[in-house]
C-alpha cells in the first residue's frame, strides 16, 4: 500500500528527516510514536504534499505511485487523507459547502459522476449521526468556532465522507477529552477496512487503547528506530523514549 | 514673482467646448449648469495632487472627452434591452435607460406599483418641475468635480417618489449599445417618503471595447422611519472610464443600506456621500470589487453623522488580480453635538498576485467627545495553510482560491436582503472567478 524508501526532507536548511524507510500494509494500522521533534508531523506533511517542505531524496509510493510527483488534490483524489493535528477554521465557508465541494471535487477527479444534492445530505446525514455532529454544527462555517473535539469530530466526518484508501492520523487524540476521544476512535474503527491502511500518529499510548495498531513504529530524529508489535507502545509508556536518545549518542 | 497659467490639458479644453456647443439644447437649468461648469473649470479635471484624486488621477486618465450620446430610436433601444444581463432574472419594476437617455415606452405610466411615481427629469428639467427644489440634498457634493460635470451636462433621467411601502424593486437599468465611445450624464432624484419602503436596483452595463465614458448620480431623500436597500452593479465594458456617485441625506429612525459591486471598467470610481440628518438611524455602506488586468477601481466615502445616536457600518472587499489597482477612500465626519455616534469602517483587499496594488485611506473628522468610531484597513494574500487545508482534501489549486475568493467577498454580500438579488451577486462572483481559471 504505502512504501517509504530512503526519505529525507528538510525546510529552511534544517534536516527533518533523514532516510526513513517504512512500509504499510492494506489493511494495517501502523502507529507511529516519538518525542517532541522526531519528525512525526513532518512525515505526515511530506506525504500530504505540503509546499514548504523539501524533499532532498527518496521516495513515497501508494500502490507504486510516486506521490511526490503529486500536486496535494491529485493524492487526495488518490486515496490520501490527512486529518489534521490543527484543522483550519475557513470563515465564510458553510461546513456542507465544503463538504460537497470536496467530494465532488474527487469524484471528478477519479472520473466519477458528481452526487445529487438529496444523496449526498443523505450520506452526510448518516456519518453525522455515528459521529455525534449535530446538524446546526454543519450548518456553520467550517470548524468557526468550533470547540477543539468537534474540529477533530470535522476531522473524522470527512474521512469517513471522502473514503481514501491511506489515512493519516496526526495526533488526532490531542485535546480531546476523553468522550470525545471514544466517539472520534468509533469513528475511526468503523473505517477499518481490509482495503484501508492508517498510519496513527501519537505521543501517547492512551489512543492505541481505543485504536489497536497492528504495527508500532518509533521514530527518532528523522528516522523509524525501531519497530514492532502493539506490545512496543506498552514498553514504551513504561520506559520512555530516554533507551533511543541514548542510542542515538553512541 | 512669474505668472502662473495652467495649461488645458486637451480633455479640458474639450468638455469647455462640449459645454459651450450643448448648453442651448440641454434641459433647463441653464443658471445651475453654467455655475456648476465654472465652478468645476476653475480647477479643471482633479489631479493627484487634489488630495481626494490623489490615487485617482483624472486628468491623467481622461486623456480624450467622449462625445456625448444621442438619443437612441426605439428600435436601438429595445434592441439594446433586450441584451441587458444585469441582474436579469430579478422580477423588478424595470425603469431603463440607454445610452444615458430614458426608455419612457419601456414604463407603463399608468400600471406603476402602489406609491411609486416617476417623472421623467428631460421633461421635468424643460418644465421647471417643483421636485427639482429637491435636487442636491447633500450641499457639499456641488464642490466635487465629477458631480459638477454631471450637473453641467446632465441630459436625461428620472425622478421618483416613493409615498409608502413598495415590496416589488425598483430597477433603473443603464445600457450603452452605443460601438463608438460615447459620454453619458444622467441623474436620478429618489425621494422616500417618511415612513416608506423601497428596494432600489441599479445596474450599469455597456459594450466592451469602447472607451465610454458614463458620469451617474444618483440622489437620495430618505424620510423618517424609512427602509432603503440599495443595489448596485457596474458591469460596465473593459474600456469605460465610469464615474458614479450616490448621494443621500437620511431621516431619523431610518434604515438605509447601500453596496456597489464592481466587476467592470477600465477605470471606475464610485462616490458615496451621505448624511445622516436625524437621531436612531442605522447605515450600512458595503462594497465588493473584484479587479483584474490593469483595472482601476476607486471606492470613495463620505459619511457625515449631523445628528446623534446614529449607527454607521462600512465594509469594503477588494480582490486584485493580476496588475489591478484598488482604491478605498472613507471618511467619517462627527461634529460636535452628533454624541453617541457608533461608526465603523473596514477595508480589506485581497491581492492574489504580484504587480497588484491597493490603496487605502480611511480618515475619521470626529469632534465630538462621546462617541465610538473606528478604522480598519488590511491588504493580504490567499492564506496557504488554508489553502493546502483545501487542496489536501482533493480541491484543485484555482477551485480552492475560488472558494477563498467567494467568503471573503461574501461577508459584504451577506447583509442583501432579497434573495434573488444576493444570488445573482453571489452569481456575478462566481462568473467572475470562471472567468479568471
Amino acid at each position: 500500500m504505502l512504501e517509504i524508501k530512503n526519505l529525507v526532507v528538510q525546510i529552511e536548511d534544517k534536516r527533518i528527516l533523514n532516510g526513513l524507510n517504512l512500509t504499510v500494509n492494506k489493511g494495517e494500522i501502523a502507529a507511529i510514536m516519538g518525542p517532541n521533534g522526531s519528525g512525526k508531523s513532518t512525515l505526515s506533511y511530506v506525504i500530504a504534499g505540503k509546499e514548504d517542505y523539501e524533499v532532498l531524496d527518496g521516495e513515497i509510493l501508494l500502490d507504486g505511485e510516486n506521490v511526490l510527483e503529486m500536486e496535494p488534490d491529485q493524492r487526495a483524489a488518490a486515496g490520501v487523507f490527512l486529518a489534521f493535528q490543527y484543522p483550519l477554521e475557513i470563515p465564510g465557508v458553510a461546513s456542507m459547502t465544503f463538504l460537497k465541494a470536496t467530494l465532488n471535487a474527487q469524484r471528478k477527479a477519479r472520473g466519477e459522476v458528481e452526487l445529487t444534492t438529496p444523496d449526498f445530505i443523505k450520506r452526510v446525514n448518516a456519518v453525522a449521526t455515528q459521529l455525534e455532529i449535530p446538524k446546526d454544527m454543519l450548518k456553520r462555517a467550517l470548524n468557526v468556532g468550533f470547540s477543539g473535539g468537534e474540529k477533530k469530530r470535522m476531522e473524522i466526518l470527512q474521512m469517513a465522507l471522502l473514503q481514501p484508501s491511506f489515512c493519516i492520523l496526526d495526533e488526532t487524540d490531542s485535546g480531546l477529552d476523553i468522550d470525545a476521544l471514544r466517539v472520534v476512535s468509533e469513528g475511526v474503527n468503523a473505517l477499518r477496512s481490509p482495503d484501508r491502511a492508517f498510519l496513527v500518529i501519537t505521543h501517547y499510548q492512551r489512543l492505541l487503547n481505543y485504536i489497536v495498531p497492528d504495527t508500532v513504529h518509533v521514530m527518532h530524529s528523522g528516522r523509524i528506530v525501531k519497530s514492532g508489535g502493539k506490545d512496543l507502545a506498552l514498553e514504551l509508556e513504561a520506559n520512555g523514549y530516554a533507551d533511543y536518545r541514548d542510542s542515538e549518542a553512541a | 514673482m512669474a505668472d502662473v497659467t495652467l495649461m488645458k490639458t486637451p480633455a479640458e479644453t474639450a468638455l469647455v467646448q462640449a459645454f459651450e456647443s450643448a448648453k442651448t439644447s440641454l434641459p433647463g437649468q441653464a443658471e445651475s449648469r453654467a455655475q456648476a461648469f465654472e465652478q468645476f473649470n476653475q480647477r479643471g479635471l482633479p489631479h493627484r495632487r487634489v488630495e481626494e484624486f490623489k490615487y485617482t488621477d483624472l486628468r491623467a486618465m481622461m486623456r480624450e472627452v467622449a462625445p456625448f450620446a444621442s438619443t437612441p430610436s426605439s428600435e436601438e433601444a429595445q434592441a439594446a434591452l433586450a441584451g441587458a444581463k444585469a441582474l436579469a432574472g430579478v422580477a423588478a419594476l424595470q425603469v431603463p435607460f440607454v445610452n444615458g437617455h430614458f426608455v419612457r415606452e419601456a414604463v407603463d405610466f399608468h400600471k406603476l406599483p402602489e406609491n411609486v411615481e416617476i417623472v421623467p427629469l428631460a421633461e421635468a428639467l424643460a418644465d421647471g418641475h417643483e421636485w427639482l427644489a429637491r435636487l442636491s440634498p447633500v450641499p457639499w457634493s456641488n464642490d466635487n468635480p465629477v458631480y459638477q460635470l454631471n450637473t453641467s451636462f446632465m441630459a436625461d433621467g428620472v425622478m421618483i417618489r416613493i409615498a409608502g411601502p413598495v415590496e416589488t424593486p425598483v430597477h433603473l437599468r443603464f445600457v450603452t449599445s452605443a460601438t463608438s465611445a460615447v459620454a453619458t450624464a444622467t441623474r436620478i432624484l429618489v425621494v422616500v417618503e417618511e415612513g416608506a419602503s423601497a428596494t432600489l436596483l441599479e445596474t450599469h452595463e455597456s459594450t466592451d471595447g469602447a472607451n465610454h465614458q458614463p458620469n451617474d448620480v444618483v440622489e437620495m431623500i430618505a424620510g423618517d422611519r424609512t427602509n432603503v436597500q440599495h443595489v448596485r452593479v457596474n458591469a460596465e465594458g473593459d474600456k469605460a472610464l465610469a464615474l458614479s456617485t450616490l448621494a443621500a441625506k437620511i431621516g431619523g429612525e431610518a434604515v438605509f443600506n447601500s453596496i456597489n459591486v464592481t466587476a467592470g471598467s477600465a477605470t471606475s470610481r464610485h462616490q458615496v456621500f451621505t448624511i445622516l440628518d436625524g437621531e436612531n438611524t442605522n447605515l450600512r455602506v458595503n462594497g465588493a470589487t473584484m479587479l483584474k488586468g490593469t483595472q482601476h477601481a476607486d471606492s470613495t466615502l463620505v459619511v457625515e453623522h449631523a445628528a446623534p445616536h446614529c449607527e454607521s457600518r462600512e465594509l469594503f472587499k477588494t480582490v486584485i488580480d493580476n496588475e489591478a489597482t484598488g482604491v478605498f477612500q472613507g471618511k467619517i465626519i462627527v461634529p460636535h453635538h452628533a454624541q453617541k455616534t457608533d461608526g465603523r469602517m473596514m477595508s480589506a483587499a485581497l491581492l492574489l498576485e504580484e504587480g497588484g496594488s491597493m490603496n487605502n485611506k480611511p480618515e475619521l473628522e470626529i469632534f465630538a467627545d462621546d462617541v465610538q468610531c473606528a478604522h480598519g484597513a488590511t491588504c493580504g494574500q490567499l492564506d496557504e495553510d488554508l489553502l493546502f487545508y483545501l487542496r489536501a482534501r482533493g480541491l484543485p489549486k484555482k477551485e480552492a482560491e475560488s472558494l477563498l475568493v467567494q467568503a471573503f467577498l461574501g461577508e459584504a454580500l451577506e447583509f442583501v436582503e432579497n434573495e434573488t438579488v444576493r444570488e445573482a451577486l453571489v452569481g456575478t462572483v462566481e462568473g467572475w472567478l470562471r472567468a479568471r481559471s
